[in-house]
């Protein structure tokens, strides 16, 4: 025991509790720095991890802005969409759930379990859909059963709808699903994959406007992803209203009108370019794209060989005939080869660099002034015309008119058309200019297309003599809280200049057309206004005068072979308000399928003047 | 018979800390354990039971004159080294590891009781050879060997944790009774040989696992995902940390094994750096109030028995909490008198009841 003691009191050992005491304290002050670090030093980037742990953002989406017309009418708004979707972490025996539920869904159970093993890729906490846009009534029948299905939720989402079942749908346009491609422009900065977007027309250019901001729930999750509670909730943003220029009753009448035929028909204000009226046919109904497009529809829209996703107001070329015809009076009197009262021969046809070109009327016209060979719509008048004129000068004054070019439509898929040059054909086809497509040209045939677009624009400027405008769609766009974010102001792209008896001179035989007999658009007069118009028909194959037409069963002209009908008009001729192009594709006759479409057109704008001025009338008296 | 001064010299101050910490631990392990709706006897409630039966021991212990276990060391020595070969052939496998002995209401660890057999053996061995100048190679041959053979049968089961656990106890102890300065070199390079062709030795998860700790964000998902949540768990609790039952990792389940070894950083988090650093505080007292036991004991033996159950508190310390900090790898270490679990509590507090028996018992007459 002594020697215990002895050993203990060395000063060695005596030094060794006290070096086994400083040893556990620096371990244990280093192990206090560690904590400092984590909880001191990394405290925010530790919070924040674990705050990302156990919270999950989940989207809400933004209910798209509505589309109005002009007078705040409804075109394209959201409907409600039910969903039933259940909560995988509540359900406890999904088969007799599926058994419950199945027929009040009126489903397999198999497409049930399906649903299900598909939603097994996503995160607990998402909900599964079962059943997409089921009827008020399915939505119901689930609901009152509740009790009896756990985990199942019914919810409400904004779908686009289309109230004018696809009468402007080339105008206001459809939806799809996003694309990688898209989301990798950075033009669709807060869309993620499975969002859809504005895929054409006005829901394509005017996206920004109408997408609105997502909102976001952020809810607790537990490590299995379980749903534990919402701590916050943000409420989405809904897409900000858009005002069309459209007049919806005008788009109604236009689309009407058209009945069973295609083509394409636009209504412009001659004062200020906006687009009122713009119908392309056939059409599409839009709401068939709003949660995507079923392959088999998809499939009949894109190869119907009447191209009804096409809008054939911009995109639709076609040949102008003889509505081209005001061009070549313009330039001719302008250039002077004539004038307002000069008369030219009509035998019924033109021979040049030994090529016989008819007029419509074998036993032509006789000796006619500028206003008979609108009105009448003599070929032979203008093929003399054109000819002296020269093509290079024509060329110029359609260009004046916006021919050749895109006239600025607010928005992508115009196409530009044909105003040929010399120049022109030589880069094109190598080739020199011939006088005889001199002379075709000045009836809108031969290489000359325009889109009904270029023409209304054209009809518009011959109108209100001179002034080219910029198409409008747009009115203006506003925000929930009233807040004009766009507004359209008219923009004069170019002012053309004639001569006030120029102007006059071709204006009054645009009313002689429709209104004297003898005019080719008669079939667009109407008696409580006055309407000028300038009638065409257009080949649509050219083939040699002399060649056989070749008949089908019933005798006649195949329908792709027969001419297209066009007709542009304007009204009142006294004080112009709209200006109008019709195509009637393989119509045969301008005047009579496209006259009527015109007068219609006109008769309701009128209609719909009225009404307006009554309504201001009554407003003001009371 | 009865001395008296075995009352007045009862170290009151030993187990106030020891209650004062398994207290803490209770309370945090009722946290830990407030989100599961377990219709058995609630966690903390068992881990109560198991500190008055481990306090209940610590208790008889002190009824012995520990002198008396200088004689049965060897005897305690055999019957663990007994039970390790009975563990490796009949014991009970969990998750690939051999551990335990189910005694019905009870599994067994005998690892456990091996730490304490060999700070037994070491005492005695130590107490009885008085060497002023330090020991050499040769002499420490018995005790290496003695070391060794539990040692092995551990790393069969596997258990890397304990094997380490009983060399580093085995060292301090060498350590304290001194060696000459080319035992130390020797043992040093001997340490390092071992350690390399260790590391052949080792199981796939170990190696994982010690490479997941130089690394763990690399696999955050698998091995790694101990350690990340684990220092999510203790950085997110900041200063004062987030409230008692207010821990999202620990309360949402993110942390893994929270009411065992990860009962520390379920801790941190609802209690902050504050928390820690009283707790840290309190387990250092601990350390060194057993250190001053060891410097009072009356005989070589006891102050030797002292240091050995110091030592073992402190390598379970020390290890548990450089895990749950990312500070070590992760080896299944529990935090004594603060993870759940009756083997850790029992041997802990049969460490304690030594350490009170030593205490009690300084004066030399």
């Amino acid at each position: 025991m002594g020697l215990d003691l002895k050993w203990k009191e060395l000063p060695a050992v005596q030094r060794r509790f006290l070096f086994y005491s400083a040893a556990a304290a620096t371990v244990f002050l280093l192990l206090l720095l560690r904590l400092w670090y984590l909880q001191i030093i990394g405290y925010e980037d530790f919070q924040e991890r674990s705050v990302r742990n156990r919270t999950r953002i989940l989207a809400l989406e933004a209910p798209r802005g509505p589309i109005f017309d002009r007078n705040g009418l409804l075109l394209v708004d959201n409907r409600p969409s039910f969903k039933i979707s259940v909560m995988r972490q509540d359900v406890e025996n999904r088969f007799l759930l599926f058994e419950r539920l199945a027929p009040l869904l009126d489903v397999e159970i198999s497409e049930l379990e399906f649903r299900w093993q598909q939603g097994r890729r996503f995160p607990i906490y998402r909900p599964v859909p079962l059943a997409e846009d089921v009827s008020r009534e399915i939505m119901e029948r689930v609901q009152e059963h509740g009790v009896d299905l756990p985990g199942v939720l019914t919810e409400v989402r904004p779908v686009r709808d289309d109230l004018e079942h696809g009468s402007a749908a080339h105008l206001t346009g459809y939806l799809g699903e996003i694309t990688e491609a898209e989301l990798q422009s950075g033009d669709f900065n807060n869309y993620s994959g499975g969002d859809y977007v504005g895929k054409t027309a006005v829901e394509r250019t005017f996206d920004p406007y109408l997408r609105g901001e997502k909102g976001q729930r952020l809810v607790e999750v537990d490590v299995q992803g379980k749903l534990l509670r919402q701590l916050k909730v943000e409420p989405p943003r809904p897409g900000n209203k858009i005002y069309l220029t459209l007049d919806r009753d005008l788009q109604r009448a236009t689309d009407d009108a058209f009945g069973s035929q295609s083509g394409a028909a636009i209504v412009l204000d001659v004062n200020t370019g906006e687009v009122l009226a713009m119908a392309s046919r056939p059409t599409f109904n839009p709401a068939l794209f709003a949660r995507g497009i079923a392959s088999e529809d998809w499939r009949e829209l894109v190869q119907d060989s009447r191209h009804p996703l096409q809008n054939k107001v911009i995109a639709g070329q076609y040949p102008p005939g003889s509505t081209f015809k005001m061009v070549v009076a313009l330039a001719a009197l302008r250039a002077g080869t004539i004038s307002t009262t000069q008369r030219i021969d009509c035998d019924g046809a033109f021979e040049v660099g030994g090529s016989r070109y008819r007029c419509w009327k074998k036993s032509g016209h006789g000796f006619s002034d500028l206003k008979k060979a609108l009105r009448e719509s003599c070929d032979v008048w203008f093929y003399k015309v054109g000819l002296e004129l020269g093509i290079d000068k024509l060329s110029a004054a359609a260009k004046e008119f916006g021919l050749g070019f895109p006239v600025g439509y607010p928005m992508p898929g115009e196409r530009s058309g044909v105003i040929p040059t010399q120049e022109w054909k030589h880069q094109h086809y190598n080739k020199p200019w011939y006088a005889g497509e001199t002379v075709i040209t000045s009836i809108g045939q031969g290489f000359v297309l325009a889109t009904p677009m270029q023409l209304a624009v054209m009809m518009a400027a011959i109108a209100n003599s001179g002034k080219v405008l910029k198409p409008q769609v747009i009115r203006q766009i506003e925000d929930w809280e009233g807040h004009l974010l766009l507004q359209a102001n008219p923009e004069v792209v170019r002012q053309i200049n004639y001569s006030t008896e120029a102007w006059k001179a071709v204006q009054d035989g645009l009313v002689a057309v429709v209104n004297e007999p003898r005019g080719t658009g008669r079939a667009a007069y109407l008696e409580d206004v006055l309407v000028a118009g300038k009638t065409g028909t257009s080949q649509v194959i050219r083939r040699k005068s002399d060649e056989e037409e070749e008949l089908d069963e019933k005798g006649e002209t195949p329908y792709r072979f027969r001419p297209h009908a066009l007709f542009l008009a304007y009204a009142p001729a006294e004080k112009p308000e709209i200006a109008i192009a019709v195509v009637v594709e393989h119509g045969r006759s301008g005047g009579s399928a496209a006259g009527p479409i015109v007068k219609q057109i006109i008769q309701r704008y009128m209609e719909l003047q009225g009404e307006q001025k009554g309504q201001l009338q009554q407003g003001r008296k009371e | 018979m009865f001395d008296r001064r075995l009352v007045s010299h009862f170290d009151w101050v030993l187990l106030l800390t020891v209650l004062l910490l398994a207290g803490i631990g209770i309370v945090n392990l009722f946290s830990a354990t407030a989100s599961w709706n377990s219709t058995t006897t609630p966690l903390y409630l068992k881990q109560l039971l198991w500190l008055s039966g481990g306090v209940l021991i610590a208790l008889i212990i002190c009824l012995f004159d520990y002198r008396h276990l200088e004689y049965f060391a060897v005897h305690f020595y055999g019957l663990s080294i007994g039970m390790l070969v009975y563990v490796l052939f009949m014991g009970k496998t969990t998750m690939g590891a051999t551990r335990w002995i189910d005694l019905g209401f009870f599994n067994l660890q005998p690892g456990e009781v091996v730490k304490i057999a060999v700070i037994l053996l070491l005492a005695r061995y130590f107490g009885k050879t008085a060497n002023s100048f330090g020991y050499s190679l040769f002499e420490l041959l018995k005790p290496t060997l003695w070391l060794l053979l539990p040692v092995v049968l551990v790393l069969k089961e596997p258990d890397l944790g304990t094997a380490a656990m009983v060399v580093s106890i085995a060292a301090t102890m060498l350590l304290f009774a001194g060696l000459k300065r080319g035992t130390l070199i020797g043992l040093g390079l001997i340490g390092v040989l071992t350690a390399v062709v260790g590391w052949f030795g080792l199981h796939d998860y170990q190696r994982a696992r010690i490479r997941t700790f130089m690394n763990p964000e690399a696999d955050p998902l698998g091995s790694g995902y101990h350690i990340i949540q684990s220092k999510i768990a203790v950085g997110s609790g900041g200063f004062f940390g987030k409230g008692f039952i207010q821990g999202t990792q620990s309360q949402l389940s993110f942390l893994p094994e929270r009411h065992t070894d990860f009962a520390f950083s379920v801790f941190a988090e609802e209690w902050g750096f504050a928390g820690s650093l009283v707790l840290l505080f309190l387990y250092l007292f601990l350390i060194v109030w057993g250190l001053y036991v060891a410097r009072r004991a009356a005989d070589r033996f006891g102050l030797f028995l002292a240091v050995g159950v110091t030592a073992m508190i402190f390598w379970h310390i020390v290890v548990n909490l450089g895990m749950v900090i990312g500070l070590l790898p992760v080896v299944g270490v529990p935090l004594p008198l603060f993870s759940y679990g009756g083997t850790s509590m029992v041997t802990t507090m049969i460490g304690v009841g030594l350490l009170m028996n030593v205490s009690m018992r300084r004066f030399k007459f």
